[in-house]
């Protein structure tokens, strides 16, 4: 093998002092977590979207958010020492999951669902995005992978958003509309400052929820401009935090319910 | 003695398993080969797509076509050392996506720019008078299609 294998990866993970190990997992956990959340509310579009691709559309990028998921749980299996992806996925209790609330929420109209893919995922590429020059090798490499997937929800979300606002009637750009004032404040909320934060920031590993907030501001307001959508001031906003911290809405823990049944039926089972 | 050549030779017959016309070489999925000191094989593989189910197949595949080979110690890693791009599908690869019905991926430099799926090439009758239908389809690696010029809808591999 190269010197740049697995062996090197694990070396580079061990030498990190606990303060940035410990803030290097809860980063992996919070976005791992928002990613299955998420994948699971969109693949409940599946056999229920307005049309026939929008239904393969929502299922697919349901599928492509689990693989991102899947990627960050096998770097904390593999690099750091936590339980295999399954286990974390499916054998965690509410208060252990750092999900952001924007991901909870139920899928409401084709309107919110739209709107929330589009939000979250910008969020997430911009992440990703970052996450390529990390300082922990297994992170950017994962970052440099996922980041070619993301492209094509943010086409797909983009391209939707400005047919109905723009292009659309009055009733679409008005549901557009209405799903952007619910989402905007939950949207704020993946940004949630985190404990620790600082210490990534320090080791060059990540440079911060504030930091990304600011990039994703300005890229959600080029890409409301092009959908003639008007940009709400979110100086203004109250974020919906708590996630992070193991707080949820009364959405997950029916989700995490219906999600675990088959799983808990025998966490054992080979699959 | 089998040799590193007679291990790249024998996974140009591992074909996708969804695609049965494009080998696992040809697809760009096998990114290193080696045999150590005490004749153990090793293959590296990277993932095309990181929610993709059927790598594990692939997967499995390459590992049964070591053991036809005569390595019984072998070992093959998915691993993202090398990431997947499209531009990794060999011309090869390429005839054989088409032979699939499958419009080959739009090659690029840079930062790739998805309008051009909008002017895909239709497999069935080579025109660039198409439309995007939808940026996803059947799964993960096609996107959806409609050749205004022979009015036939068709499946594309996606640039990535």
């Amino acid at each position: 093998m190269t010197d740049n294998g697995p062996a090197a990866e694990r070396k580079a993970a061990e030498s990190l002092q606990p303060d940035v190990r410990d803030a290097l997992k809860r980063l992996l956990y919070r976005m791992a977590d928002d990613d299955l959340i998420i994948a699971h509310r969109n693949s409940e579009w599946t056999g229920l979207g307005p049309t026939l691709e929008e239904d393969i559309a929502f299922s697919s990028i349901a599928q492509d958010k689990l693989g991102h998921a899947l990627g960050l749980y096998t770097i904390l299996h593999e690099e750091l020492g936590e339980k295999n992806p399954d286990a974390i996925a499916f054998g965690r209790s509410e208060t252990e999951f750092t999900c952001c609330h924007f991901v909870e929420l139920p899928i409401g109209d084709y309107a919110f669902s739209l709107v929330r893919h589009l939000l979250f995922d910008l969020a997430d590429q911009l992440r990703f995005e970052l996450l390529e020059d990390s300082s922990f090798e297994p992170l950017a490499r994962l970052a440099r992978k996922v980041k070619g997937e993301i492209k094509y929800h943010l086409f797909h979300g983009a391209t939707w958003v400005r047919k109905l606002a723009a292009e659309g009637d009055e009733e679409s750009r008005a549901r557009i509309h209405t799903a952007v004032r619910e989402a905007m404040p939950y949207a704020l909320g993946v940004f949630e400052q985190v404990e620790g934060d600082n210490h990534l920031a320090e080791a060059g590993i990540f440079p911060g929820e504030a930091h990304l907030c600011e990039l994703w501001s300005k890229a959600v307001a080029a890409i409301f401009e092009d959908a003639e959508i008007p940009m709400p001031d979110i100086s203004t906003l109250e974020p919906a935090t708590g996630g992070r911290v193991g707080h949820h809405t009364e959405h997950l823990a029916p989700l995490l319910k219906e999600m675990t049944e088959v799983f808990q039926i025998d966490p054992s089972a080979e699959w | 003695m089998k040799r590193v050549d007679d291990i790249w030779k024998a996974l140009r017959e591992v074909m996708d398993p969804e695609i049965p016309t494009v080998s696992l070489v040809d697809l760009g999925v096998i990114t290193d080969v080696s045999i150590d000191e005490n004749g153990g094989a090793f293959v590296e593989m990277t993932p095309t797509f990181a929610g993709c189910p059927a790598m594990d197949y692939m997967k499995r595949d390459v590992e049964r076509k070591l053991t036809e080979l005569g390595f019984e110690d072998h070992t093959v890693e998915m691993n993202l050392r090398v990431p997947w791009s499209s531009n990794r599908v060999t011309e090869e690869g390429r005839e054989g996506l088409k032979k699939h019905g499958l419009a080959p991926p739009a090659r690029f430099e840079g930062v790739l720019e998805l309008t051009v799926l909008n002017n895909t090439a239709c497999p069935n009758c080579g025109s660039t008078d198409t439309e995007l239908k939808s940026p996803f389809g059947p799964t993960l690696c096609r996107s959806l299609h409609y050749c205004r010029s022979c009015g036939e809808a068709f499946e594309g591999f996606k640039p990535m």
